[in-house]
């Protein structure tokens, strides 16, 4: 539950008693823990710069102080971990030629979102299929099963420009090395989840003379639904994944992959400008992994309240 | 073999719907066969409320999945409606209550009923007006929109009930379906099914190990032995409908439950012995 689970990180206080605000409105929970846990790390961070960063100058009115931090670590150091300010800073300056960096970031977040959803949608697709196929078929299963284990072990890196070669540099490459990502663990939960229902039902289902559609239908599909939403919700941050790591050989200027690949080459002198594109990334995937879940619950509303993000 | 003394005379006259000829039942163990039924022969005509009672482990269970065409006999033949089995559960001849409610959790309460109806093709709105008419029968005409889960576990089974008699089967299949109810709520529900089986006119098969329960339900108990499960004794129940509270406190009905009881009776010593090959086979998973 996401209470205990965040009692040991968040200080008490953030936490309401049960049965108070927090269980009214869970929502506004999930988001002042989400602020408590962003607010742990940046303290986090920052207290590592203070200890074992690079020296900085700290100016309060007209009082100028420079800190020179005890000890000195090179992961805290400004090339590898800008001051939080420094990348806050970063989003109001315009990238060259263009809007300010959070537009411009904003614009590739929607761009790389819109083609992860291709490819979320049809991997959820293509692995619900191939679960159904599955399940009805022993032999199939036998044959099959090992080669989509298999196909998750080579890297998505290698795959991505095949496919891009094979397919033209266009965002439905993109979209398929998306697929690639999120068909399998789609696929691994519904051969799970199209087995999981009650034993008796199936045999409820088979005094009625059901047909196998009609028991795929009406009680498989149903009853797999808790386990297809768990994989889909990995599918979905594996999906945003895929789509960044399909753009960078399909040179597709307006995604976040461009972006990550842009902001790399000037990291030694802007370090700032990719640690924003990471946020950018986190960010894209959380936003879709939250749809997900919002689907989830509007679809099992009623039937079992779904777990936090 | 049943003597006919023992089928009450209204019932002898009526159409046969469960012919039962000579059937065996063998599970097959790591450790050899286990005769779990033994030349089985029961004819149960229409309208009749017969329980299956016996020590666990003698087989009851499986008779009546093998009525329902849940499991195939090893030896033997079953007809159901003057046909096989096989093609009575085709015909959806008959409908399932299990200890279980088995209720469909994302379904609601009245979804659930119609479950049956969508499974055979009804149009919707006859499948609305039976899911109405049934939760009313079982007392539940409000709660058509609640999810299982709002629900307690009588109601549950109520729905459940209401389920099977959705599609007005001639023959309901019980397996013990107030087994896992508290015991006033078990014998309100007693009552409840007596109402049901008298208004619908069906022919019941209920699998129970509570004698009182069998007593006042039936019109006749088949008292069954362990492991091989035969047909010990069929006792007809004559007491009167309708079936009321006060049934519970009549001298007629405390003689019939001894007398099950010591039909029953001789099986304890063995019953105690078999506990050990029941555990065996669940664990071998074929109870």
């Amino acid at each position: 539950m996401t209470t205990s689970a965040a009692a040991g990180i968040v200080p008490p206080g953030l936490l309401a008693p049960a049965g108070g605000w927090s269980r009214r409105h869970p929502l506004l929970r999930q988001a002042v823990l989400l602020g408590g846990v962003l607010l742990l790390i940046a303290f986090a961070w920052e207290a590592a710069k203070w200890l074992a960063g690079d020296p900085w100058r700290i100016a309060i009115g007209g009082f100028t102080y420079t800190h020179t931090p005890p000890l000195a670590w090179r992961i805290a150091s400004d090339i590898s971990l800008p001051h939080l300010w420094t990348i806050v800073a970063t989003l109001f300056d315009p990238v060259p030629g263009g809007p300010p960096l959070w537009l411009f970031l904003t614009g590739a977040a929607f761009y790389t979102l819109r083609t992860a959803f291709v490819g979320f949608a049809a991997g959820a697709l293509l692995g619900l299929g191939l679960g159904i196929v599955f399940v009805h078929s022993r032999f199939l299963e036998r044959a099959l099963v090992p080669w989509v284990v298999g196909s998750q072990t080579v890297p998505i890196i290698a795959i991505a420009p095949i496919v891009v070669v094979a397919l033209g540099a266009s965002w439905i490459s993109v979209a398929v090395v998306a697929t690639y990502l999120t068909f399998f663990p789609v696929a691994i939960a519904a051969i799970r989840g199209l087995r999981a229902y009650d034993r008796r039902a199936g045999e409820l289902m088979r005094s009625y003379a059901a047909s196998t559609p009609q028991v795929l239908w009406k009680l498989r599909l149903p009853a797999s639904v808790p386990y297809l939403f768990s994989a889909l919700r990995v599918a979905a941050a594996a999906s945003v994944v895929g789509t960044i790591v399909g753009e960078l050989p399909s040179g597709i200027p307006e995604g976040l992959g461009r972006a990550v690949l842009n902001f790399t080459q000037y990291y030694v002198t802007a370090p700032e400008r990719l640690w924003a594109t990471v946020a950018s990334c986190a960010m894209t995937g959380l936003v879709f992994v939250g749809l997900v879940r919002f689907a989830e619950a509007f679809l099992t509303r009623g039937r079992y309240r779904p777990a936090a993000v | 073999m049943i003597p006919d003394s023992a089928i009450p005379a209204a019932a002898a006259a009526a159409t046969p719907v469960v012919e039962i000829r000579g059937v065996d039942k063998t599970f097959a163990t790591a450790s050899g066969g286990v005769v779990a039924l033994q030349g089985i022969d029961l004819t149960i005509r229409a309208g009749e409320f017969v329980s299956l009672i016996g020590p666990s482990g003698c087989g009851k269970s499986t008779l009546l999945r093998i009525i329902g065409d849940l499991t195939g006999p090893s030896a033997g033949d079953v007809l159901v409606n003057g046909k096989p089995s096989h093609r009575a559960r085709l015909d959806r001849d008959y409908g399932m209550v299990f200890q279980a409610p088995v209720l469909m959790d994302w379904r609601t309460v009245s979804r659930n009923v119609e479950l049956p109806l969508e499974v055979m093709r009804y149009p919707k709105a006859d499948r609305q007006a039976r899911s109405k008419r049934l939760l009313d029968l079982v007392e539940l005409g409000e709660f058509g929109d609640r999810y299982p889960w709002q629900l307690s576990g009588g109601m549950q089974q109520r729905v459940a009930i209401a389920r099977a008699f959705a599609f007005d089967p001639a023959l309901i299949l019980m397996d013990e379906p107030f087994g896992a109810l508290d015991e006033m709520t078990r014998e309100r529900m007693n009552l409840e099914l007596m109402r049901i089986w008298r208004e619908t006119e069906t022919t019941i098969v209920f699998v129970t190990h509570s004698i009182p329960e069998a007593v006042f339900l039936s019109t006749r108990v088949v008292v069954m032995s362990p492991r091989p499960g035969r047909v010990n004794r069929v006792v007809a129940v004559d007491l009167p409908q309708p079936r009321t509270f006060e049934t519970r406190e009549e001298r007629r009905y405390f003689e019939l439950v001894t007398e099950v009881r010591e039909a029953l009776r001789g099986f304890e010593e063995a019953a105690a012995v078999d506990e050990v090959v029941d555990a065996r086979i669940r664990v071998e998973g074929i109870g």
